[in-house]
């Protein structure tokens, strides 16, 4: 198992205000994303636990194209990661991020 | 200790346990002092698929229908469930289950009900008997399992070697009384070579609540760290408004 | 009767349109319950996770893959619990089971509340073995508790999983058992019958075998689950709405009433070699249609051969 932690300075803050939501499975080929929204609003961090050891460099691609296109601010991610494609990641993560910013109801 | 040296160790003043036809044990014993206590179980690693299941459930609900409150001591050397398709198309599950839920009935009517492992037992034959009474001990040489190592093997994929090395380091998985016995599930071991009637005696003496206590005894034990507290975390957050 | 609000219609289309066995056990949950009802217990930001399986290099879930929690179905306050199939298989492990042991104690001390228990699991977690086992156990002895305080425990069964080791004895325990076509009940699994007997006694690759044998409209055919469903999660709200209805005391004239049935179905069926001999025997016209009937027409069937036995189970 390998631990990742990303640190980002974002624009803007993540809509919405629901505090917690998470989305995904861990399951070979997939992966559980867990975002709270406990930080200030500039900053992102995500803490990543993966079986799949060695993908430091693609993980930092995908995060940070991530944080480019949403500007996740406040937001914190953590997830448990079965060994997904990178494009699998991306997808949990905008979901992710989707999700929280959901209206409260 | 053979069957025959469990039973004349644990009723000196006398018994009638015989066996039964399909490995199954069935009788009374005098306690030390007063009264008798009911015993049935499995022996000779007999697997215990959909008629022995019924049988020993038979059994319970006959002391249960008789009232009183007769301890029941439920002895196993048994197998694992059967492996068949006839015992699965029947509904194995249902017939374990209903053994269970009638040795947990009759605890909880008064019969005090005890496990005395002396052989082996393994997965749903163990959960349906031995794990099914309210206090389990075991006798030296006694080895209850979940599943054996060449099996977890096979399973999980990862070679018997790996296993039996990661087994050194925690008692979470592999099969023993020792590891049974720290998780929680074996309250006591019984030594034999003092009278198991005083054990027995003892023992039914001490018994307090009816509380599921083995989750707490893990815990203890350094088996299972976190089962008690979750359990009770959950079920204070569930009673919330 | 009021209009259903537009939320309520859109939450009606979905549970319609979703299936039981693709959905995660989240999205079962969230969509069984009357809408934005459901509040988890212990929930994944609680981080329980399992502290056995770094030993063994694999990766945690948060929830260890058992969400607990509490909500309303059609206004009434329930507990339930769901497993999720895709982690580990579904198995039970300590935290896990540790989880639905705590649900069972409070529907015990709190016997007006019914639990809904949506399995989907392949038994014990062979990592954490002796947990996984003792928990099975600690659930089954909760479980009788909370029958016995007059609490219902419902069971679900449709999921990926199935409902196989323990979860099965655990699912004999329960109240009433609502199964789908792709739910599976049984001990043994296919394989491991096959790996210890060989293939003449149990072909694991046989599916239709496999269905007959541990399937949900055997399991509802012979009486060992009460009602089945088509795979939308609106029939199993449906039948869990209609299951927790009434509460049903437990005492011994259950299990007298349940050693009778299973007496009864072992010398009714004890010879048959496959469950088409049963389903024959049952009154059954045509056993080889059955695997192929929709759920309609085999709920149909199904409740002309063989009325669900509440008070014997």
């Amino acid at each position: 198992m390998e631990t990742l932690h990303f640190h980002h300075k974002v624009k803007h803050r993540a809509a919405g205000t629901k505090a917690m939501a998470i989305v995904g499975v861990v399951a070979s080929g997939n992966l559980e994303v867990l975002v709270e929204r406990i930080l200030p609003n500039s900053d992102c961090e995500l803490d990543i636990k993966t079986a799949a050891e060695g993908f430091g460099a693609v993980w930092q691609l995908v995060v940070a194209d991530f944080v480019e296109l949403r500007s996740p601010g406040g937001l914190k991610l953590s997830i448990n990661d079965g060994g997904a494609r990178p494009d699998t990641v991306a997808i949990r993560l905008a979901q992710a991020v989707r999700l929280i910013e959901d209206v409260d109801p | 200790m053979t069957l025959d040296e469990i039973l004349s160790s644990l009723f000196p003043g006398g018994h009638d346990v015989g066996q039964r036809d399909r490995g199954l044990i069935r009788g009374s014993g005098a306690l030390q002092g007063d009264g008798r206590v009911q015993v049935l179980g499995v022996v000779d690693r007999t697997p215990i698929g959909v008629e022995e299941a019924l049988q020993l459930s038979e059994w319970v609900l006959d002391i249960v229908a008789r009232g009183g409150n007769e301890p029941i001591l439920v002895i196993v050397d048994s197998g694992s469930q059967r492996m068949s398709k006839r015992d699965e198309l029947l509904g194995l599950n249902e017939y374990l289950a209903h053994l269970a839920k009638a040795l947990i009935y009759a605890d909880l009517q008064g019969h005090a009900t005890v496990g005395l492992l002396f052989g082996h037992t393994a997965a749903g034959a163990f959960i349906a008997t031995a794990l099914a009474t309210r206090t389990l001990v075991a006798l030296p040489g006694a080895h209850p399992e979940v599943m054996d190592l060449p099996s977890m093997s096979r399973v999980t994929k990862l070679p018997i070697e790996f296993l039996t090395e990661k087994a050194k380091s925690t008692p979470v998985f592999a099969p023993g009384l020792e590891n049974l016995a720290r998780t929680g599930a074996v309250c006591a071991k019984w030594d034999d070579k003092r009278s198991l009637a005083d054990q027995l005696h003892m023992l039914l003496k001490e018994r307090g609540e009816h509380r599921d206590q083995r989750d707490a005894l893990g815990k203890r034990r350094n088996g299972r760290p976190k089962a008690a507290d979750i359990q009770e975390r959950v079920r204070e957050l569930a009673l919330r408004a | 009767m009021s209009a259903r609000s537009p939320v309520e219609r859109g939450a009606g289309q979905q549970r319609k349109a979703a299936s039981w066995y693709e959905a995660s056990a989240r999205e079962r949950v969230r969509l069984l319950l009357d809408v934005h009802s459901f509040q988890e217990l212990l929930g994944p930001e609680e981080r329980q996770i399992s502290p056995h399986l770094h030993i063994f290099n694999l990766p945690e879930q948060f929830d260890d893959g058992m969400i607990v929690g509490k909500g309303l179905l059609v206004g009434r306050k329930v507990f339930i619990a769901a497993q999720e199939g895709r982690f580990m298989g579904g198995a039970f492990g300590e935290v896990h089971g540790a989880k639905l042991t705590g649900m069972l104690r409070a529907v015990r001390d709190a016997a007006s509340i019914p639990l809904f228990i949506l399995f989907d699991t392949g038994g014990v977690r062979l990592q954490e073995a002796n947990a996984g086992e003792l928990a099975i156990a600690e659930i089954m002895r909760a479980l009788m508790e909370a029958r016995i305080a007059g609490a219902r425990v419902i069971g679900l069964i449709g999921g990926r999983a199935g409902c196989y080791g323990g979860g099965g004895l655990i699912a004999g325990c329960c109240s009433a058992l609502v199964v789908s076509e792709q739910g599976r009940i049984s001990v043994s699994g296919p394989e491991v019958i096959e790996t210890n007997l060989g293939a003449e006694e149990f072909d694991s690759k046989d599916r239709a075998l496999v269905w007959r044998t541990m399937g949900g409209k055997h399991r509802r055919l012979i009486g060992g689950a009460d009602m089945f469903v088509d795979d939308t999660i609106e029939s199993f709200r449906i039948a869990a709405v209609k299951l927790m209805r009434s509460p049903r005391a437990f005492d011994a004239d259950v299990l007298k009433s349940e050693q009778s049935r299973l007496r009864q179905r072992l010398d009714q069926f004890g010879s048959c070699a496959d469950a088409r001999d049963i389903w024959r025997m049952e009154g059954v016209e045509d056993p080889n249609a059955v695997p192929e009937m929709a759920p309609d027409a085999f709920i149909a069937l199904a409740d002309k051969i063989r009325e669900p036995c509440h008070d014997a189970r």
